[in-house]
């Protein structure tokens, strides 16, 4: 799969997309669900949650592992993905639909990078 | 195999309690159950038989070889179920008067006595029931000693080595600790210079388990130990793995404040398929005031139970799964002073002789003797076959032989944790080296048979996936 | 000395070659000689038959009552024989925990049908596979509502002692609060608990009967709990519930209880079994083992340990409860114990407690043990003696009967049971008779 060239991706295998110039939908990316395996769980953020740059968001389960969602940018949670509570293999069939949570009134950003930027990150690290 | 609910047949049952005779007196409808209950109704033979069947699709020790890694699944001696029956313990109201429950008592004071020996520990309680219920009350005399200094505040931090077990982590996190990993050095013992640089003001304790997680023994434990106290921590051990040093070395001389025991490993109890075990907690004499309530303590006539000073409070009802206790002396009391060390031994011995002869194909990532334990590394194996520590260990179960611990400690990839335990014979041992290189040759002649193993067992391996997502947790009548 | 190490000397020998040492003493190479033990001060070893005479006479020391009417948290119930005679096979006293599902369809099955009779019981939508005994199976749940915001759980003073004390060391350890409802006439004060909520209460616990033996308005306890955007729990006798209103139908977020009514022995406290339900909203809250159905590759109908990823061994510090083992064959036992009994049998059992205490309540009354509350019990309830307790105590241990337990303030608490009869309770108070008039 490849990632789309209109996303934004960190070091962490987030990928977020802007709605507008202040809020960001958030997902995990192909590499990272496909390094999990089958995902039986999403431990999704509270609204009004206030989120750190580079700090865990919330969680996302497989059979045997459990891993941190990192926040790409700071801000507020203003909406989140409730379709996910009961289908967490949507993550798995199509991991750029399935946002995660969506972050408003942003305050900070962590390094961004562009798609090929990334690519590079998951070609290292296989 | 059927459930127990699909062998019911409406108008069975067994009459084994009669209406009572004042029957006068009723329940006012105000406080009735609206939903009715949904038993099932069986006959006696049922229930015998459906038990007797589900009996069949069970691996217990009394059925085979049972290596379990960190869990010490040894052969459990009969005469401890047959003392734990008698009724003058079963028949034992726990509020009788003390005077009406000196056996109990005496069980109970035998029990600290000879653990508080064996372990190089002043005091104990029986009240945890299992081994993490045991580190949770340990954790918290650490946290009530902090507090009483008034150093509650500042000190935050639990210690634990990247090989723990992963209820020291979550042990600390209830008690509202944060956990700073510490990274094992090459020989797989604590990075003395990563502790160094860990503790501080803020440490409350490390948490350790000696011989450790690959079966090693740190020979570095009194600088460990050392390190941690001159930052004003206190040293907490894990005594999962007691078994292999029990009588020959105690943790109380290794430096060690506090311990929690795994009675139903290390001394012989039956594991019930996931308990009752028991977690007894001892800790050195500047924390007995702080255990927990109802300590037993030896009076000029017998035993009593008493009430520490600063107690924590309590961990659960009474005085712990006494029952178990029971079991537990019996074993000491058979074993005695020249038994306890030689078990100790031979869980050694039978460990060493496994791995050496493993070793031949296996790969075994650190050097040495080992203790009890032992773990062996299938990522080489892995990479040229594709077949993992998984199909080895589902492979294993076509043999008659329950796997080993696998995939941990996190530290050794595609791990397998190897406890044969002192009640072995070498026959078992050198039956179970054999189907080990079978499949190692198996893996290398034929990987597609091994990812397809097991074949021969009740059921064949699971859609994990599929129970996590659609969790069905109960049983349905209607559902099909 | 007894030894279970099926080695003979040629063995051992064989084995030190192969490993390629001449002294058992080669492989302890990492530990410090003079850290090693120089004498272990234990009795020497003794024979399977010396073992047994030194027990049996250790258990000689204790009394056995042969009629028990104290209660307080452990109850003398009648245990059917098959009970025994399912729990003892050696495969499921040797067992480890199921990790290994293909091998272990047996102890998985019988836990799955432990959870469906704790659900049904406790009118709750999920179970776990237990815990270890009901207080803390109360702590454990107080811990499950928690939150960043809400951080204080409130606890009936109604609740059994143990269970309060237990509450109160998880929260010491979690650094979260603790509260005690008051009570009026032995039951939770609801106008008390009124007062109390606001927007740091993440639970109510409440004993339903109480420890007073009081029936609680469980159903508007839930309502002032939840009206509050707190959770209820409730800590039910399991006994009981074959006739109360369910923690389900009160509205119980969580229900737990001790579970060594169904099946276990007294056992001077322990092996018990805690158990814990709870709503699917909840389901990923509850700590400890949980069983669920799949399929194997074959298709074939099979349970397995399932939402693993919430505990301990895959979480570690992130885990909200360290909890490993059930009491897996308390829970089998308690499984057993209800499918001997029957729902019938259940019932049966209820009314029996419930009549034989009111029946032993009104005679106690006319002995002059006057019930000190006037709110409605179940099989439990607290008189005022007409002389001091001890005395009654003691008068009835010479005739081998075990009466309720004083309280602190002088006051008895008494329990009667399907094991306590009219026969038994009429054979009580004659005895009481000859001081009590």
């Amino acid at each position: 799969m490849t990632n789309p060239s209109d996303y934004k991706y960190v070091r962490s295998h987030e990928w977020l997309c802007y709605v507008d110039d202040d809020r960001v939908r958030v997902g995990i990316t192909d590499f990272a669900q496909q390094a999990m395996g089958d995902l039986v769980f999403v431990n999704l953020p509270i609204v009004g949650d206030m989120t750190t740059a580079g700090e865990p968001l919330c969680d996302v389960e497989s059979v045997k592992s459990v891993e941190d969602i990192f926040a790409p940018v700071s801000g507020e949670v203003t909406a989140i993905n409730e379709e996910l509570m009961d289908h967490p293999e949507l993550i798995n069939a199509a991991p750029y639909d399935a946002w995660i949570a969506e972050i408003s009134h942003i305050t900070d950003t962590e390094e961004l990078l562009d798609a090929a930027a990334y690519e590079a990150v998951c070609a290292e690290e296989e | 195999m059927e459930l127990l609910f699909e062998r019911s047949h409406s108008g069975r049952s067994l009459e084994n309690i009669p209406a009572t005779t004042v029957s006068e007196y009723q329940l006012p409808e105000q406080f009735a159950r609206r939903t009715p209950l949904d038993l099932p109704s069986l006959a006696e033979v049922d229930i015998s038989r459906h038990y007797t069947e589900l009996s069949h699709h069970v691996h217990g020790v009394n059925c085979g070889f049972y290596p379990l890694g960190s869990c010490t699944m040894k052969y459990n001696p009969k005469i401890g179920e047959e003392i734990a029956a008698l009724p003058n313990f079963t028949q034992i109201h726990p509020l009788q008067p003390a005077q009406t429950t000196k056996g109990c008592l005496e069980v109970l004071g035998l029990a600290q006595q000879y653990l508080c020996e064996i372990t190089g520990m002043d005091a104990m309680s029986f009240q945890p029931a299992a081994g993490a219920h045991g580190e949770f009350t340990g954790l918290l005399l650490i946290k009530a000693y902090h507090h009483s200094r008034g150093d509650g505040a500042k000190r935050t931090k639990v210690i634990v080595p990247d090989s723990a077990h992963g209820t020291n982590p979550a042990s600390a996190t209830m008690n509202g600790y944060t956990t700073v990993n510490v990274p094992s050095n090459a020989e797989g013992g604590v990075d003395l210079d990563a502790l160094r640089a860990a503790v501080g003001p803020d440490t409350a304790a490390l948490m350790l388990t000696n011989p450790n997680t690959l079966g090693i023994f740190d020979k570095n434990i009194l600088e460990i130990t050392k390190i941690v106290h001159d930052a004003g921590g206190l040293v907490y051990y894990d005594g999962a793995n007691l078994n292999a040093v029990m009588g020959l070395v105690r943790p109380g001389d290794m430096g060690f404040d506090v311990i929690h025991l795994n009675i139903h490993k290390t001394f012989g109890t039956p594991h019930g398929g996931g308990g009752p075990g028991s977690g007894p907690c001892g800790c050195k004499a500047f924390l007995a005031p702080f255990l927990p309530k109802d300590q037993i303590k030896e009076n000029a006539e017998g035993y009593c139970l008493t009430q520490p000073a600063q107690s924590i409070g309590r961990v659960r009802s009474f005085y712990g799964n006494f029952l178990v206790v029971v079991k537990a002396l019996t074993y000491i009391l058979m074993l005695g002073a020249k038994g306890i060390p030689e078990a100790a031994q031979g869980s050694v011995l039978n460990a060493n002789y496994m791995k050496t002869k493993l070793s031949e194909v296996y790969d075994v990532p650190y050097d040495g003797f080992c203790m009890h334990e032992f773990v062996l590394s299938l990522e080489k194996l892995k990479h040229e076959t594709g077949v993992s520590a998984l199909d080895v260990a589902k492979a294993l179960m076509d043999n008659g032989i329950h796997p080993p611990t696998m995939y941990f400690p996190l530290i050794v990839h595609e791990a397998l944790m190897i406890e044969p335990t002192e009640t072995e014979s070498k026959e078992t041992l050198d039956r179970a080296i054999q189907v080990f290189m079978d499949i190692y040759h198996a893996a290398t002649a034929d990987a597609e048979s091994l990812h397809q193993a097991p074949r021969h067992t009740t059921v064949r391996r699971l859609d994990e996936t599929r129970a996590a997502r659609n969790p069905v947790l109960k049983y349905t009548p209607d559902k099909d | 000395m007894a030894s279970y190490i099926p080695m003979n000397e040629d063995e051992r020998r064989e084995m030190m070659d192969t490993i390629g040492i001449s002294s058992l003493d080669e492989m302890y190479v990492n530990i410090p000689a003079d850290m090693r033990v120089k004498k272990l001060n234990l009795p020497e070893g003794r024979s399977e038959l010396e073992t047994r005479r030194l027990m049996e006479k250790i258990s000689a020391k204790n009394k056995r009552f042969s009629t028990i009417f104290r209660g307080a948290g452990a109850y003398w119930h009648y245990i059917p024989a098959i009970v025994g005679a399912v729990v003892n096979k050696e495969e499921f006293v040797t067992a480890y925990t199921p990790y290994q599902a293909e091998i272990s369809q047996g102890v998985l099955q019988a836990i799955i049908v432990f959870q469906t009779m704790i659900a049904n019981l406790t009118g709750m939508d999920v179970t776990n596979a237990s815990v270890y005994d009901g207080a803390s199976a109360a702590a454990e749940a107080t811990n499950m509502c928690r939150d960043r915001k809400r951080n204080k759980a409130l606890v009936s003073g109604a609740a059994n002692p143990m269970v309060i004390d237990t509450i109160k060391t998880y929260c010491f350890g979690n650094d979260s609060e603790v509260e005690l409802i008051p009570l009026k006439d032995g039951q939770t004060d609801i106008n008390a608990l009124a007062e109390m909520l606001d927007e740091t209460v993440s639970c109510v616990y409440l004993q339903q009967p109480n420890y007073y033996g009081i029936i609680e308005d469980a159903e508007a306890l839930a309502q002032a709990a939840h009206a509050a955007g707190a959770k209820l729990i409730m800590g039910v006798n399991p006994i009981a519930a074959a006739l109360l209103k369910s923690a389900g139908e009160c509205g119980a977020d969580i229900a737990v209880g001790e579970g060594q009514p169904l099946g276990m022995p007294l056992s001077f406290g322990g092996p018990y079994l805690g158990f814990m339900a709870t709503t699917n909203a909840l389901m990923r809250k509850l700590p400890g083992r949980i069983v669920g159905e799949t399929v194997d590759v074959d298709g074939k109908r099979a349970f397995v340990l399932t939402l693993q990823a919430r505990e301990q061994h895959i979480r570690r510090e992130k885990a909200s409860s360290n909890i490993c083992s059930n009491q897996n064959l308390c829970a089998l036992t308690a499984s057993v114990y209800l499918a001997a009994i029957g729902t019938e049998g259940l019932q049966r059992v209820a009314q029996n407690c419930y009549a034989h205490a009111h029946y032993l309540a009104d005679k106690l009354a006319e002995l002059g043990f006057v019930r000190i509350h006037k709110t409605p019990f179940f099989h439990e309830f607290v008189t005022r003696p007409p002389l001091a307790a001890d005395k009654v105590m003691d008068l009835l241990a010479k005739h081998d009967i075990l009466g309720g337990l004083p309280l602190a303030n002088g006051d008895i608490l008494w329990c009667a049971t399907e094991m306590t009869t009219k026969e038994e309770i009429d054979e009580m108070i004659r005895i009481l008779e000859e001081v009590a008039k």
